[in-house]
């Protein structure tokens, strides 16, 4: 297989590297430290479609759905609920909405005052940006606050994936694969590739190669996300299928 | 962060899913199937200019155990030249990691589907008598398939019949003869599959199978499938403690002991090999006595009479020209 290495972001490798074990697997760490990472990796890959789906299901207001959030990953984390999970049982992502739900229907019932942050203070939400998109995009009428947690959280992986695959290609000097990505897979509006080589002054073959390049990277990408949250080979096909609507036994 | 509407998110999950042929001889044109390892494509050989079924397995990552299986099915495959077998092209591996190999495109039909449009029982036995030389072509070079079904068997536009799906087979031992397969590279590992794992598809497959009971699978788990397969053949319903002909009242008796031996509980009660399946389906097609079915001697002198009708006819004929010329000569 012909793979130029030059246009290969990741470099010269025709294969993926080593996956990083499992941020679930890590929650249950006895090492403070690692266990601090680990959740702060759960907490990444979850926190806007936790916030979207408790103003969606619950509707308190903004500033409330602010402390509920904040209030149950610090919580889960103080109490090491997830260290709890079971892949037997449920996926991680249906595992975490039902601590979600547990969570507030106790907070509601006792009434009490959320702690905000815990362990977590320096953990940057941008919750300006999660209320805007939740009262931009309002969640279709079709969808039960479940598949809209489900939506949300295969926008919020995808996301991520497209800012990683921005930050390596910066870091890696490959700014113009990512600029390319960005007009031709992100963009709204349908532009060509002769358009493309136009605007970056490339070829056609170039732009070929760096998107092809781009594509394989954020490919990878999507992958490595996925290996961190989930515990188990199984949960892994299941998440797979789940945020890639692929089939995988 | 940019918002990714439905549109991009559609179009990222397609990126991230669709295999990259960029860098390969093939390209794709259309999902034919999606199954539990993989996906098959219909693609183009660009260099040969012929169309070719391409399976891909669904997830890029090369550290699965999938994507060593998928190695090993296309392997396997290709050590199994037999017309009954379809042929891998080539193999190999696209831009994000995932293994793919490329096989003959067999235009026709599946068994299931075959079956829904050809009621001849004799039709039907003559295809699956072709199945089980596959399987037993198979057997002798070491190799168990663990998943026959019909949706697994093809019947080609030309009537051939082609064994699909060879993704759980198991190697079961080292052959001598001069097959391609790499059995030695395979032997070290000769199934990545764990003892109490159930792999396969319930309704067809063997008990044994069933209990997840691995390391005892040899070629009569096989037997008991095809047995399961003729069962379907004969009843056009999945396997079920219903013998054939209260199914169908069409089924001689000597077919549903055929059908029932392969498909006895007990593995030492069946047939030792898809070898001696298919030899009892050759004699049922031939109205010879099977060896899972003892005759009586009226049903011995039926089928002599059913297999040499013509010759009786003759003899009965010759016999009534001669009582009618006796009785005008004596006139």
């Amino acid at each position: 297989m012909n793979i130029d290495p030059d246009t290969d972001i990741g470099g010269a490798q025709h294969r993926f590297p080593e996956t990083n074990q499992s941020a679930i697997v890590q929650a249950r760490s006895t090492d403070q430290v690692v266990r601090q990472r680990a959740f702060e990796t759960i907490l990444a890959s979850y926190w806007k479609p936790v916030y979207k789906y408790v103003r969606l299901k619950w509707q308190p207001g903004n500033e409330d759905a602010k402390d509920l959030t904040q209030g149950f990953f610090a919580n889960a984390f103080e109490k090491n609920h997830f260290a709890n999970y079971d892949a037997s049982k449920a996926s991680f992502q249906t595992f975490l909405r039902t601590c979600l739900d547990g969570f507030i229907a106790n907070e509601r019932k006792a009434g009490a005052r959320l702690k905000r942050g815990g362990d977590f203070e320096h953990f940057q939400f941008d919750f300006v940006a999660a209320e805007d998109e939740f009262a931009l995009h309002a969640a279709s009428t079709d969808l039960t606050p479940e598949d809209y947690f489900h939506r949300e959280w295969v926008r919020w992986m995808f996301t991520l994936a497209v800012e990683t695959l921005r930050q390596r290609c910066e870091t890696s000097g490959k700014t113009i694969h990512f600029q390319l990505f960005e007009h031709y897979d992100l963009a709204e509006e349908a532009v060509s590739y002769a358009s493309l080589a136009k605007e970056f002054g490339l070829d056609q073959t170039t732009v070929n190669n760096y998107l092809a390049a781009a594509r394989r990277d954020f490919r990878r990408i999507v992958i490595e996300k996925l290996r961190e949250i989930t515990a188990t080979e199984e949960e892994f096909r299941n998440e797979a299928r789940s945020l890639l609507g692929v089939e995988v036994k | 962060m940019k918002w990714l509407s439905d549109s991009r998110l559609d179009h990222l999950r397609e990126l991230a899913t669709k295999p990259d042929f960029s860098a390969t001889k093939y390209r794709l044109l259309n999902e034919l199937a999606s199954g539990g390892m993989g996906t098959v494509y219909l693609g183009e050989d660009t260099e040969l200019n012929r169309r070719v079924a391409v399976k891909v397995l669904n997830t890029p990552d090369p550290t699965s155990d999938l994507h060593q299986r998928m190695v090993r099915e296309a392997q396997i495959i290709a050590g199994l030249e037999h017309p009954g077998i379809v042929p891998v092209h080539d193999v190999g591996t696209v831009a994000d990691g995932r293994v793919f190999y490329a096989m003959k495109y067999v235009r026709g039909s599946r068994l299931d589907e075959y079956a829904a449009h050809t009621e001849s029982i004799g039709e039907r036995l003559r295809k699956f008598q072709l199945v089980c030389d596959a399987v037993a072509f198979a057997h002798a070079h070491g190799v168990i398939h663990r998943d026959l079904k019909p949706q697994n068997i093809m019947i080609g536009s030309f009537g051939e019949v082609l064994v699909l799906d060879w993704g759980v087979a198991k190697i079961l031992r080292k052959h001598e003869t001069p097959v391609s397969l790499e059995a030695d590279t395979l032997i070290k590992n000769p199934d990545d599959t764990q003892h109490g794992t159930v792999i396969g598809t319930r309704n067809y497959m063997s008990p044994e199978q069933a209990r997840g009971e691995i390391n005892e699978l040899d070629e009569r788990s096989d037997v008991y499938s095809l047995g399961s397969v003729l069962y379907f053949l004969l009843t056009n319903r999945s396997p079920s403690d219903a013998r054939p002909r209260t199914l169908n009242p069409k089924v001689s008796k000597p077919a549903e002991a055929v059908c029932l031996k392969a498909m006895s509980l007990e593995r030492t009660a069946r047939y030792a090999t898809a070898a001696e399946l298919s030899s009892d389906v050759w004699r049922l097609l031939d109205a010879e006595p099977v060896s899972a079915y003892r005759e009586t001697v009226l049903e011995k002198i039926g089928r002599w009479a059913g297999k040499n009708r013509f010759l009786i006819l003759l003899v009965l004929a010759y016999l009534v020209m001669r009582i009618f010329l006796i009785f005008t000569s004596r006139s």
